[in-house]
């Protein structure tokens, strides 16, 4: 540990990566699996261009890229609070999601450049469907999923610095 | 353009069944949808051809769910595709005025647009004074098996999602839920000069794209209508029916899946054959049997790159399987088509059961592996070129061939019940190891030649032995038998026997006196395939009576037949696979690919006996 209470930098780069990998993983198989139609690196990519399939590949960069700076600020808490175990890392994923499902999906017609708005409606540049309250839009097992994927990011970033330390 | 009176109560009722030929098609290359006269959309699979359906009225008007925007009045219905486009417009014309309902899937050339999955736009018209029509959307996913969620999404419209699939219909009039929540109903008034659109917008397993309507959706009707007639206007085909022609190549493109290259037989499962009997089937597979014949009319018509890819689709597709070869397999290849019955639909006008799947895919038909190589060599003789691995590829089937083609099988029609000694069959095996022979000579492939001239000098002196009767002065269906097969006409079209060799012009005689009526054929005497139910006159086999008849020099027999047949085709140039003869109307799986094949081959070999350029 550092001065700070924080794993070294290294280690938390590799452990970063990795809870960024997992998320994305159980996101992306949920969606192949059919229980969600939410693509997070969609609508990021989405931010940035018009075009599907750039969008789909800048999206992901973009995407991988912000799961491994968030994963920061988890290492910062755990060192706030001297503790570092998955469960605490579960949580703190199942709070972020909640949050995300709750506040940040909802906000996304009014801050996406390219998402349609259940007032507004379609428009050349505006297509994209809303993802609407909890990201229900896009089908009824998207707050399951997307809490799962949020839990398993957390567990991560809270499980690997635990087993390090036992 | 054909006008017809169509009464209120027609439209209102929701048990009446439209005459299969009372609709037209529209599509995109991947999936399509049937519209009736009446404009109710009754069919629609989702996201291609072998997908669950969305809209299946036209297998129960009751349960099937559809798509409907009609006039409740007493209207006269005209209806014609816009030129060299698949882009339907139904004119409705009543006592207050007449209105258009133009209807398409839009196809987007630049696949990086954001675009909705499918797309179904309905743009209505006002023409002249008023019209009051009735909209009602009702989907019933997955063969109406689903319970149907329908939510109001504001102004993005209205929604039915079912597992990770969403259907979202947007417009710009008004329009409120059913009393029962699971329809979206309207009732617009229309006045000349004014246009509403209807969008319905398809997605699975991601993130919707909602397409504005207003003017870009007359943008994306315009850019369709372009992308289909510059696809038209590659059509190489000179000669006199060149109308007939280009619709049925425009059909064919519609039932190609652009997503691999397959020919689906028909878009539509399980109408009838016969009504109120039980040959009902799906079609919406793609069958080997017509690999050949589909390859001819692609390179016939110069569609080269469509030539290319159904070529590439056949080996790819037959990879699974190889070196045997399935009798039919889905758009992309895969080969597990359970046929299953679904008893909660009613089927068309009482026809059950309703199958989807197809128990055919497990039978053995040694006819298949002359259809795949034959239509290899056609590829390559006109101009394409074989990959080392495809070659090797054809080289297996070949090597099926030579071991297997004395065995029985289930034949070209896939009758159902013992295997037999198909004639017809061993055509097909000889067409395969001449088509192998000649792709030698081209220098595309590597066989040992020798071993293959014996294998087929054999199976054609079996043919000439046992499958010629000379008593009756006629090849017959089976070896060593007495009944006859309109498929025995193809001995002729793929270059077996010339058509004005003494055995094929008796052959000729005998099938017309056996198996024809009122200018059409029947495929084979009724029972052979071990069912005890009527079927109508097939409609392929009677455009390879006018090819027999171009190729051996008949041409004004040749041309009264083909125009005979031309006036079975409904109002927007459509067939059915089979045709009732008594009443004319279309009977089975409905367009038809293999129908329009032939009249595309069948007005090939007239225009080459009309130049002299008969190949």
């Amino acid at each position: 540990m550092t001065s700070a209470g924080l794993p070294p930098f290294w280690s938390m780069m590799i452990w970063g990566l990795a809870a960024t990998v997992a998320m994305t993983t159980v996101l992306q198989g949920a969606q192949g699996l059919g229980l969600s139609r939410l693509s997070l690196p969609f609508l990021a990519g989405t931010f940035f261009t018009g075009d599907r399939r750039r969008a789909v590949i800048v999206g992901f960069v973009f995407y991988v890229i912000g799961g491994w700076l968030f994963a920061f600020l988890y290492f910062v808490m755990f060192a706030s609070l001297g503790l570092y175990t998955w469960w605490l890392g579960a949580a703190a994923g199942l709070l972020h999601g909640v949050f995300l499902l709750v506040c940040g999906l909802p906000l996304l017609p009014y801050l996406h450049p390219r998402m349609a708005s259940e007032y507004d409606g379609a428009s050349a540049i505006r297509q994209l469907e809303p993802p609407g309250f909890m990201g229900l839009n896009y089908g009824h097992r998207t707050p399951l999923t997307t809490l799962a994927g949020q839990a398993v990011y957390g567990a991560v970033l809270g499980g690997l610095p635990q087993m390090a330390m036992a | 353009m054909l006008d017809s009176v169509v009464r209120s109560d027609a439209l209102s009722t929701r048990t009446a069944y439209p005459e299969i030929g009372d609709y037209a098609v529209i599509g995109d290359c991947r999936t399509a949808a049937l519209i009736s006269r009446a404009g109710s959309l009754d069919w629609l699979c989702l996201p291609h051809f072998s997908g669950t359906s969305v809209f299946a009225a036209l297998l129960d008007p009751q349960r099937g769910g559809r798509f409907a925007i009609g006039t409740n009045q007493e209207f006269q219905a005209s209806r014609r595709y816009l030129p060299g486009t698949p882009v339907l417009e139904t004119t409705f014309r009543t006592a207050s005025g007449m209105a258009r309902l133009i209807d398409l899937m839009p196809i987007e050339e630049d696949a990086g647009r954001l675009a909705p999955m499918r797309e179904v736009l309905r743009v209505l018209e006002g023409v002249e004074g008023e019209v009051i029509l009735d909209v009602r959307f009702e989907p019933r996913p997955d063969y109406a098996r689903e319970k149907v969620r329908i939510r109001s999404r504001g102004a993005l419209g209205w929604s039915c999602s079912w597992r990770d699939e969403l259907c979202l219909l947007t417009s710009d009039a008004r329009l409120d839920p059913a009393p029962d929540g699971t329809a979206v109903i309207g009732r617009v008034r229309v006045r000349a000069g004014e246009r509403l659109r209807f969008s319905l917008a398809y997605t699975k397993g991601d993130v919707a794209v909602i397409p504005p309507l207003g003017e870009h959706a007359q943008e994306r009707l315009h850019r369709t209508i372009e992308w289909w007639r510059r696809w038209t206007a590659q059509c190489t085909y000179e000669g006199a029916y060149r109308e007939a022609v280009q619709r049925s190549a425009i059909t064919l493109k519609l039932m190609t899946f652009a997503l691999s290259g397959a020919v689906v037989a028909a878009p539509t499962a399980s109408l009838p054959e016969a009504i109120g009997a039980g040959r009902n089937w799906d079609y919406r597979y793609c069958w080997l049997r017509d690999a050949t014949l589909t390859m001819r009319a692609f390179t016939g018509l110069g569609y080269q790159n469509e030539a290319a890819s159904f070529l590439q689709w056949l080996l790819h597709a037959t990879r699974l399987t190889w070196p045997k070869l399935q009798v039919m397999y889905d758009v992309y290849g895969r080969t597990n088509l359970k046929e299953e019955e679904l008893g909660h639909l009613s089927g068309y006008r009482g026809s059950r059961p309703v199958r989807i799947g197809n128990g055919a895919h497990a039978q053995v038909q040694m006819d298949i592996y002359g259809e795949v190589v034959s239509a290899a060599y056609h590829f390559v003789r006109n101009g394409g070129r074989l990959q080392p691995d495809e070659a090797k590829l054809l080289v297996g089937f070949g090597e099926i061939v030579c071991k297997h083609w004395r065995a029985p099988d289930h034949g070209i029609w896939e009758v159902r019940g013992d295997k037999r000694q198909y004639t017809f069959s061993k055509v097909m095996c000889w067409s395969a190891l001449d088509s192998l022979i000649r792709l030698q000579e081209h220098g595309g492939i590597t066989i040992d030649a020798d071993k293959y001239r014996q294998e087929r000098d054999g199976i054609a002196q079996a043919i000439e032995t046992r499958g010629f009767n000379e008593a009756l002065g006629s090849y017959t269906s089976e070896f060593d038998g007495d009944c006859l097969d309109a498929a025995l006409l193809l001995m002729g079209c793929l270059g077996y026997k010339d058509p004005g060799h003494p055995r094929m012009r008796t052959t000729f005689e005998r099938i017309h006196e056996r198996l024809g009526c009122d200018g059409l054929l029947y495929r084979y005497k009724r029972g052979l395939d071990g069912v005890d139910s009527p079927e109508g006159a097939f409609g392929i086999c009677s455009f390879w009576a006018v090819d027999n008849l171009a190729k051996r020099g008949d041409l004004t027999a040749a041309i009264e037949t083909f125009e005979h047949i031309l006036s079975f085709a409904n109002d927007v140039g459509l067939y059915a696979e089979e045709i009732d003869v008594p009443t004319g109307a279309a009977l089975g799986n409905f367009p038809q690919a293999f129908t329009h094949i032939g009249l595309i081959n069948a007005a090939i070999a007239l225009a080459e006996a009309e130049t002299g350029s008969g190949r």
